[in-house]
């Protein structure tokens, strides 16, 4: 079979399906062992959307492929179809893209880096099956360890987990030997500054007192 | 009898010390301890008495930056120009400051990509939806946000010139019912408007105990068109329903 022969019944595929469907679900479908097939196949329907300028395309996401209306028409839809998933809170999406970016990571880890407790927020996430449980980590205690799902990548719009948006670079990992010299460099200033400002107010600011009432 | 809010702040120290940098542009690689660390103060000391739930991390942070600022008092060890050992005292806050913010700015990119993907419609399953799809972009305003706001109505307070014995009638209830009468007429309105007729201290706290507690109830939504902005108050159009008397 060619590619052209397959482009009709691939159609029909995405069409019915309501998740993405995977390479390997195609070729059982097709009866097919040639992926360079589908492949081909594929970009050619993708094109065809595009050519004709349809509000379905044909998307890529969560390592699989589906049909998607565009972004132009989605007030028309949102009048038709009520409500869509719930965006989620700050905390939660902070949660969540720690996770995203260092699993597998435990609970403490994740607290380390956020400063707060995130019990109420890892519970969410895995009640919306953005996150899931990996395993544990091996070491005393055997903490839990979080992961991301495929519906968090379907959730964002990621084909992979290489898609997703690169941490900012002026911290990566720890800071740099020349950052640490000039932080030092910082402090020392600060210090003396510091001190001279302590001995000015200490003598002549009758506002600035120590120990204001509460 | 006492009418406690208890507001879950899912944010934490980290969050607060952002937050105050973000606000007073502060330069994160150089920063007055001294200052922040009265500015964080007063942050706690507002949460306090407004009776709010601090975590323990809070006060840990607290304790953590008076402790820098101590160690940044004192005068600098006699160290040999070739072996720099003593660390800036700061150096650790910040690491922690920084890994964390490089998160949050990840965190409003996939904010960003979640909206992008939510105009994309596909075959539904037979799953219910989960509710509420909003759309209008606005940032939501943070507990914090809403303390900021709080001090400044609170130092425009109207100060009592002189001593009076006066029973103050109002709980937090009544105040509740105030405002909700309030967005029935005005379906938007300005934190700062809630408080025009306050006449003291007390007053303005009650009043804003029940704000805190309507967006715990998911009956009011606090908007903030830019950051730092005014904050607006709204009715949540998910929960509307009739307001009753009494």
């Amino acid at each position: 079979m060619s590619s052209k022969d397959i482009l009709r019944p691939l159609e029909a595929l995405l069409f019915v399906s309501s998740e993405p469907v995977q390479m390997t679900q195609i070729k059982d479908a097709l009866g097919l062992g040639d992926e360079s097939v589908i492949s081909e196949a594929i970009d050619t329907l993708k094109e065809k959307f595009e050519s004709q300028d349809s509000a379905v395309r044909l998307i890529e996401v969560a390592g699989g492929f589906r049909l998607g209306t565009v972004p132009d028409v989605a007030q028309y839809i949102k009048k038709l179809v009520k409500g869509g998933k719930a965006r989620l809170s700050r905390a939660s999406l902070e949660t969540l893209s720690i996770v995203a970016y260092r699993q597998p990571i435990t609970r403490s880890e994740v607290e380390a880096i956020r400063g707060v407790n995130v019990e109420g927020a890892l519970t969410t996430l895995l009640t919306r099956r953005l996150i899931r449980i990996t395993g544990r980590m091996e070491t005393s205690g055997r903490p839990i360890l979080y992961g991301t799902t495929r519906l968090f990548l379907e959730h964002f719009g990621l084909n992979t987990l290489k898609d997703l948006p690169a941490l900012s670079e002026y911290s990566e990992g720890d800071l740099s030997q020349e950052e640490r010299e000039g932080i030092k460099e910082l402090a020392k200033r600060d210090m003396q500054a510091g001190r001279k400002a302590d001995g000015e107010s200490a003598a002549g600011d009758p506002a600035k007192g120590k120990g204001q009432a509460g | 009898m006492d009418y406690k809010v208890k507001l879950e702040i899912f944010e934490g120290p980290l969050d607060l010390l952002l937050y105050l940098i973000k606000k007073e542009e502060i330069d994160i690689y150089d920063i007055p301890i001294a200052k922040i660390t009265d500015q964080y103060l007063e942050y706690l000391e507002m949460m306090k008495l407004l009776d709010l739930d601090i975590a323990g991390e809070f006060i840990v942070m607290a304790a953590t930056l008076m402790h820098i600022k101590s160690r940044m008092l004192l005068p600098p060890e006699e160290v040999q120009e070739e072996e720099m050992q003593e660390e800036d005292p700061r150096a650790e806050l910040v690491k922690r400051l920084l890994e964390y913010k490089k998160f949050k700015e990840a965190a409003d990119e996939l904010a960003k990509k979640e909206a992008e993907t939510s105009n994309i419609f596909v075959r539904k399953t037979g799953e219910r939806p989960e509710a509420r799809s909003d759309d209008s972009p606005f940032f939501e305003a943070s507990i914090f946000d809403l303390l900021t706001a709080f001090s400044k109505v609170l130092k425009e307070v109207p100060k009592e010139t002189f001593y009076q014995v006066v029973k103050e009638e109002f709980t937090v209830g009544d105040k509740i019912h105030d405002i909700f009468h309030m967005l029935v007429d005005m379906p938007k309105m300005y934190f700062s408007d809630l408080f025009k007729k306050a006449k003291s201290k007390l007053e303005v706290i009650v009043t804003f105990l029940a704000v805190l507690e309507l967006i715990r109830l998911h009956e009011i939504i606090i908007v903030q068109h830019m950051p730092f902005s005014e904050i607006e108050i709204i009715r949540n159009p998910d929960t509307l329903k009739p307001v009753s008397k009494g």
